[in-house]
């Protein structure tokens, strides 16, 4: 459904997609995981058409891009990262207006429109101007609006960024429905359990390159032990540099925390017990860890 | 979403997407222009009629008789092309930019099967539209007020939207460049107010310095006013195939410039 070869982009001196590849097949859910400014709305832009790779192929729906971009967009959603629903119309003349776009009657846009803020939960907004929406009702008109042209494949750029837990769930939800009818969907996000909960696979890009590839359970078990255990409190570094950097596989202090990622949890938590001025938390591995080994606790930007 | 919808994919509309796209951004900003359409149009019918009959009858009273037209009639051909300019200039500089840059509607319509060509020219064509509209509504003036009498000032008509292309495709060059509304103001009054004075809008242009008159040639608006002026109050005029390219030539090289600075805006 989605193929990107080698894909190059630079702006100016900055190469900030460098040799790219990854394929998505018709159905799955894909997301593009990195800190800020890895590259991650820029390749997908790149993907739509949108800007002019400096080196590379892509494949979207069957057709050369950019080559055939237009022709491909007729079956593609988009969610962008920066909502740009038009705040001359209501909710309801907002999809009716884009649906024409796709060559659709007003008559067929209106058909859809219906289902369309059911599916977004905005049914009661039908009438409302777009700046009386709260943030989350956007994200989720602007959700609605990339399926007006019942699209095959969804390209969603942070599509649950400035949600509240109760949107948010919903549009994973909604998501989930998207992938079960058959679509396919290439997402980007912060939220690494939202990674984990809805993507098939996961890429990791940091500074333009993918770093890694991999179903999120494969890439938790390749990269990280099965346990974290995180010790935070008063005394926790003399802790670290007795115990808990001895006694575990891998572990970094960061902050005030001290992450400990073992096979075998005991021995440490030995250590911990009577310890009353240390807090500990013990979890299984996840995605955030795998994406904080592999991209750095760094600040980016 | 339904089974139905599973059923069939989107491509089945592809076939009803034409070469008449930018027919869907013209429709954007009419349906946009419909919501205000009380105001915009007391404002397209008060403001030439404040204009001609303070300025017409006004100044006029003090005016001799200009090449055989009696002042207020010299004045509303000319302001026929002025409002166009006006009108089709404002909406190329302020709302296009706003849609540009503050709504980034562009932006979102890019998201969609549409190009940037499709765009800027149905930007541009709706620029031509309100010039067009704003000369009509002073035609109607000028017919309320008895200035005008022959069906073929109907003809003017035309020449407005033709102007309009010019100065919208004009205005949406400027967009494409501005970084912000500032820019508008510097071009409005840096150049299409001095332009206003050397195209014999408001005046005419024979007793101004042979240089400043051959240097208007270059310009588009005086051969507008000379076109407007020959249809509406029927003064002579010779070179109507020339005035008439000068115009188209205008309409044409700004729409492609300004589409190719936009993309490189938009699409870099
Ligand atoms: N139009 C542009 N002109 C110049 N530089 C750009 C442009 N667009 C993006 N960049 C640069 O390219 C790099 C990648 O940006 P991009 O927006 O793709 O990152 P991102 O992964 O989407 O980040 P975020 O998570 O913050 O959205 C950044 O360094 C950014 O400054
Ligand atoms: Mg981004």
């Amino acid at each position: 459904m989605l193929t990107v070869e080698h894909l190059h982009k630079r702006y100016g001196a900055l190469e900030v997609v460098r040799d790219v590849s990854f394929h998505v097949p018709v159905g799955q859910c894909f997301g593009l995981l990195g800190p800020n400014g890895a590259g991650k709305t820029t390749t997908l832009r790149c993907c739509l058409g949108l800007t002019q790779p400096d080196a590379g192929s892509i494949r979207l729906v069957g057709l050369p891009i950019p080559q055939k971009a237009r022709e491909a967009r007729l079956r593609v959603g988009v969610v962008p990262q920066f909502d740009n629903l038009d705040p001359d119309f209501t909710v309801t003349e907002n999809l009716i207006v884009f649906g024409r776009y796709f060559g659709l009657s007003r008559r067929e846009c209106e058909a859809r429109v219906g289902r369309l803020l059911e599916f977004a939960g905005l049914t009661d907004k039908a009438d409302a101007r777009i700046e009386a929406l709260s943030g989350g009702m956007k994200r989720r008109l602007t959700l609605a609006r990339a399926m007006i042209n019942d699209p095959q494949v969804l390209f969603m750029d942070e599509p649950t960024t400035g949600l509240d837990p109760q949107a948010r769930h919903l549009v994973w939800d909604r998501l989930k429905t998207l992938v079960t009818e058959g679509r396919t969907i290439v997402l980007t996000t912060h939220f690494m359990d939202e990674a984990q909960r809805l993507c098939d696979r996961v890429a990791i890009m940091d500074q333009g390159v993918l770093i890694a590839e991999d179903a999120p359970r494969t890439l938790i078990e390749r990269e990280i032990e099965p346990v974290v255990i995180e010790v935070y409190g008063e005394g926790v570094e003399r802790w670290f540099h007795t115990y808990g950097k001895t006694l575990s596989s891998r572990a970094e202090l960061a902050g005030d925390t001290a992450f400990c990622y073992c096979v075998d949890p005991e021995p440490l938590m030995k250590t911990l017990e009577g310890q009353r001025e240390l807090r500990a938390l013990r979890r299984a591995a996840n995605l955030e860890d795998v994406f904080l080994k592999l991209t750095g606790r760094d600040l980016r930007d | 979403m339904t089974e139905a919808a599973i059923a069939s994919p989107a491509t089945d509309t592809s076939r009803r997407v034409s070469r008449w796209r930018f027919a869907h951004v013209v429709y954007r900003n009419y349906l946009v222009w419909r919501k205000l359409i009380g105001s915009a149009l007391v404002g397209h019918l008060a403001d030439p009629l404040i204009w001609l009959v303070g300025l017409g009858f006004g100044l006029g009273r003090l005016m001799p008789p200009i090449g055989g037209l009696r002042y207020i009639e010299f004045l509303a051909s000319g302001m026929l092309c002025y409002s166009a300019m006006n009108s089709a200039s404002f909406e190329g500089l302020w709302s296009a930019f706003t849609r540009l840059k503050v709504q980034r509607t562009w932006e979102s319509i890019l998201n969609a099967p549409m190009t940037v060509a499709d765009v800027v020219i149905g930007e541009w064509v709706w620029c031509a539209l309100k010039g067009t509209l704003s000369a009509a509504a002073i035609l109607l003036v000028m017919a309320l007020l008895g200035i005008v009498q022959t069906p073929l000032a109907l003809w003017v008509l035309p020449i407005a939207l033709v102007v309009g292309l010019a100065f919208g495709g004009l205005a949406l060059i400027i967009t494409a460049l501005a970084k912000s509304y500032d820019t508008f103001t510097y071009y409005f009054s840096l150049l299409l107010m001095p332009m206003t004075l050397i195209s014999g809008v408001f005046f005419p242009i024979d007793q101004l310095p042979k240089i400043v008159q051959t240097a208007a040639q270059f310009l588009p608006l005086v051969h507008a006013t000379t076109l407007a002026r020959a249809l509406a109050v029927g003064t002579p005029v010779d070179n109507i195939l020339l005035h008439v390219a000068v115009l188209v030539f205008y309409a044409v090289a700004t729409v492609v410039i300004a589409a190719k600075l936009v993309e490189r805006r938009l699409m870099r």
